[in-house]
């Protein structure tokens, strides 16, 4: 049987608590901070205008293309290149009196001045109402989702959980978009689906803990221990599980993130960083707060009614 | 212990054999089509266009190896690309403008599929290549733009009722009429809910004098909705007009509008016919018949057009007026109705304008014909001529042998004359094909290699659990393709990403559940009560595990839109699938493998 961690003894994770705390909390601010001064790259459907992908038969000389796109003096445009030497990403601005289609004939014609053999492999416009849905959209349905899991872990187990979960979780999107603000990688719609899939799917590893902790405290066996040590042997116990886990997820995302094409990269990127701080935050994170929040074995296992029976 | 009923490796079977039927048109790749719908408004398709074009290919030497009549398309399978082409060619010039020939693609599914409801997976825009267009209608011009009407009409009732009235003001939502006193404000008002009694009428006696007439809620969310609806009908027959092999044009929210063209390339030409207006002309006909003869002949008398009736087989001549007497503009509403013998109708409304013009006309030609002609692409084209019987007012009826299919028709071809209010395009996306193969090929293979390498892993720490779990993923696959398949979801890109990104989650159960065997065989238990144990064990937590996935998903299909919506449609059926594919197949695998050894002294876990 090949076994990666096959731990003797518990760990015990949560005397690491204080360090796991200022890790995190120093991680977080620097999120934070990198939000607030950089802020993110949204990507078009966001901010509105018009996007065009082009692709050319040798690699592209960018500083022309650059230069070709300036001198049609459109405002602030943009021109990197995306994935390969030969795919370029022209972003434009919302331009009133133009339909997309003008402009991306017109970027086309003036590209073509230096290489006939350009082709437009993708053009995407949108306009300036349908970004501020999209945000406002973004918003509620994070919103929902943190509400969901809430209320549905709050049924399940019990509030403290539920608020845990949830604390460790916002702190893994604020560290994914902190790196974004950071790179100042395009923030896009698939980004964001990536993002909430990944607090869905990282509230699962706080669940499999808190299960086994429920369990614990059930067993007779652990009916002396103290709740930290309830929950380091809970940790340690789903070990295995959690890395493995992610690890396989990680090999899928990887995947996508190699082999995917520039399409893809950026999700396959909100992706990754999602996996590895959600192992992070839902060990480390989630259970020293569960502690804070002053989880005791009561809050668990509902003491055992005796019944009083009267004997006449 | 690892036993299952019998009824549950049935279901198991049924299961995985029913998915396996609806995966398999994925297979089958597509063949090369041709495609004929009608290009004008006017023009229908219909069986006998399906003979002819059959015949003509036929002609051309060609064999098609399927014809196909959905009611608004023909669709010829052929060959290969070649035999398109010529096909299309063929096609066109035979049957002419009237018809749009496109070439599409068509699955090559068996037609023994087909029969019970097996069809490949829908790909969406970024996988085959076209445009998406995102409309957005314009509500506060067509509110003002009724509004207008309104305030024309009240002006004309009060004129003709001889009330006095002061200032007729439009303000926002509503038209505001000044009176004298408050008998007139009562005798305005009567006036105006007889002929508007759809719409809402206050009386003001305090202060000032004077009435408002305004939408009710329901009226105006009406009204709304009525011009979204005319102008998806506008929309729906300018498209046709593109030759475009699948459109799609659906609402979305309240005033928006998709309209989605596979295949298209060219989003100016797109946009100029999506933007075109086709209008309405109504002209009087000229009776006489030495005139129409001698039009027939070739020399068309002047201050007269030539015109055709709309009608398959070719519709009569008519020589009409060359002044146009009124248009689309002046149509206010247009709708199926009955006459007095319960007879299908089409009631007109007509704005104030409209109305002078109409008494005017009407009463000096009692027993002439009036034509209904829609222009489209510079062609004018009689709808109907109906008799003027009497005298005309701003509400009349054409109608006569007519059936009630014929009489919406009419509706619609008049409404289809202009859109109700105007639209803005506010998204716009084209993707190139050679984009839309290149995202299936790298979506497709960074699937297929996360597979493999999760596959070869779980083998390899787990052995034959391991061998269990990808057996138990590659099912969650095939439910999941065979699902999509089966709702006709479109597969997008993101799509792609949700079902690599759901099958790298879906293993979190197969993991919890074989660690959970290996700690109760550590703990000493025989191996099968571990085996039993650890699917127990492990249920509550992936059941649990699998809820938080599935409200994340569930947050993004309600709120999310495009790219986002087709990520979590997929997401959502893969956690489904996933729970279903993980406890109940692979647990059943595993019970056929270990479940009836008697003595099973050690397992690879």
């Amino acid at each position: 049987m090949i076994e990666f961690f096959h731990v003797k003894r518990d760990v015990p994770f949560m005397s690491y608590g204080k360090l796991t705390t200022a890790i995190s909390l120093v991680t977080f601010i620097l999120a934070v901070a990198f939000l607030v001064i950089k802020g993110l790259n949204f990507g078009v459907e966001f901010t509105g205008g018009t996007v065009l992908e082009m692709r050319y038969e040798q690699p592209a000389d960018l500083g022309k293309v650059r230069d070709r796109v300036d001198a049609l003096k459109y405002g602030e445009s943009q021109v990197q290149a995306m994935g390969t030497t030969r795919d370029v990403m022209i972003r434009l601005p919302n331009i009133k009196d133009k339909t997309s289609a003008q402009l991306s004939n017109e970027v086309l014609a003036e590209l073509k001045k230096d290489d006939a053999k350009v082709e437009v492999r993708k053009v995407e416009f949108i306009g300036p109402s349908v970004g501020d849905e999209l945000v406002t959209h973004g918003l509620m349905a994070t919103a929902f989702v943190c509400l969901g899991i809430i209320i549905y872990l709050a049924i399940r187990f019990e509030w403290r959980f539920a608020v845990s979960a949830v604390i460790a979780n916002m702190h893994d999107v604020v560290i994914i978009l902190g790196f974004f603000a950071l790179f100042q990688w395009e923030f896009s719609l698939p980004v964001l689906a990536g993002v909430l899939a990944v607090l869905g799917y990282s509230v699962n590893e706080s669940v499999v803990v808190f299960d086994r902790i429920r369990e614990n405290f059930r067993k007779p066996e652990m009916r002396g221990k103290s709740v930290s040590e309830v929950i380091d042997n809970a940790i340690t116990a789903t070990m295995s599980r959690t890395i493995i886990t992610h690890g396989c997820t990680e090999l899928m995302v990887l995947s996508m993130l190699f082999l995917g094409g520039p399409s893809l990269h950026y999700f396959a990127m909100a992706l990754t960083i999602g996996i590895v701080f959600g192992i992070y935050s839902s060990v480390l994170v989630a259970s020293p707060l569960l502690l804070l929040f002053g989880l005791t074995r009561e809050n668990m296992v509902k003491p055992v009614v005796v019944k009083e029976e009267a004997v006449v | 212990m690892n036993r299952y009923p019998l009824w549950k490796y049935l279901l198991m079977s049924v299961a995985l054999v029913v998915a396996l039927l609806y995966t398999l048109p994925n297979l089958y790749g597509e063949s090369e089509a041709v495609q004929v719908s009608s290009a004008r408004a006017t023009v229908k398709v219909d069986d006998a266009l399906k003979a002819r074009t059959e015949a003509i290919v036929k002609a051309a030497g060609i064999t098609p190896e399927g014809v196909q009549f959905d009611g608004s398309s023909i669709k010829l399978r052929l060959r290969n690309a070649e035999e398109q082409i010529k096909a299309k060619d063929e096609i066109q010039t035979k049957l002419g403008e009237d018809y749009s020939v496109a070439l599409n693609l068509l699955p090559r599914t068996p037609s023994w599929l087909t029969k019970i409801g097996g069809k490949p997976m829908m790909l969406g825009l970024d996988l085959r290549g076209g445009v998406h267009f995102l409309l957005e209608v314009d509500m506060k011009a067509a509110v003002d733009k009724a509004l207008e009407k309104t305030a024309g009409e009240v002006r004309r009732e009060l004129r003709e009722k001889k009330i006095r009235y002061g200032r007729i003001s439009r303000d926002r939502e509503q038209v505001e009429v000044q009176l004298r006193d408050a008998a007139t404000v009562e005798a305005a008002a009567k006036a105006v809910r007889r002929v508007l009694p759809n719409l809402t009428v206050t009386e003001m006696k305090e202060g000032s004098f004077k009435i408002v007439v305004s939408y009710s809620t329901e009226a105006l969310s009406q009204l709304k909705s009525d011009a979204v609806k005319q102008n998806l009908v506008t929309l729906h027959n300018r498209v046709n007009a593109l030759g475009v092999a699948e459109p799609v044009i659906q609402q979305q929210g309240e005033g928006r509008i998709v309209v989605e063209l596979p295949g298209v390339q060219d989003t100016a030409k797109a946009k100029d016919i999506l933007g075109r207006t086709a209008s309405l002309e109504v002209r009087l006909v000229d009776e006489d018949a030495g005139k129409l003869e001698q039009a027939l002949a070739g020399a068309v008398p002047p201050d007269t057009v030539l015109l055709y009736e709309r009608d398959a087989k070719g519709g009569r001549a008519i020589l009409l007026k060359k002044d146009v007497e009124l248009t689309g503009d002046n149509i206010n509403k247009a709708a199926t109705g009955f006459d007095q013998n319960n007879q299908p109708a089409v009631d007109l409304r007509l704005d104030a304008a409209g109305e002078s013009i109409m008494r005017q006309i009407s009463r000096e030609n009692i027993g002439k014909r009036l034509a209904m002609v829609l222009v489209e692409r510079g062609k004018g084209e009689v709808i109907t001529a109906p008799v003027i019987r009497s005298e005309l007012g701003n509400q009349f009826q054409i109608t006569g042998s007519m059936s009630q299919q014929e009489a919406n028709d009419v509706v619609l071809l008049i409404s289809a004359g202009a859109l109700a209010a105007p639209m803005t395009i506010v998204e716009e996306r084209t993707i190139g094909p050679s984009m839309g193969a290149d995202n299936i090929d790298k979506g497709l293979r960074s699937t297929l290699y996360g597979f493999l390498a999760i596959a070869a892993f779980m083998v390899v720490y787990y052995r034959m659990f391991g061998v269990v779990s990808a057996v138990g993923l590659a099912t969650n696959l095939l439910f999941l393709l065979a699902g999509l398949s089966l709702l006709q979801v479109t597969l997008t890109l993101p799509g792609i990403a949700a079902i690599a990104l759901t099958l790298g989650m879906a293993i979190d159960s197969n993991v919890l559940i074989n660690e959970r065997i290996r700690e109760e065989l550590r703990s000493g238990m025989s191996p099968q009560a571990a085996i039993s144990a650890g699917y127990e064990h492990a249920w509550a937590t992936i059941l649990d595990s699998n809820v938080t996935s599935l409200i994340a998903g569930i947050a993004l299909l309600a709120f999310g839109t495009g790219a986002v919506r087709g990520f979590a449609w997929v997401h959502c059926m893969g956690i489904l699938t996933s729970m279903f594919s993980a406890v109940f197949v692979s647990r059943g695998v595993v019970n056929l493998i270990y479940g009836y050894r008697r003595r099973l002294t050690s397992i690879a876990v």
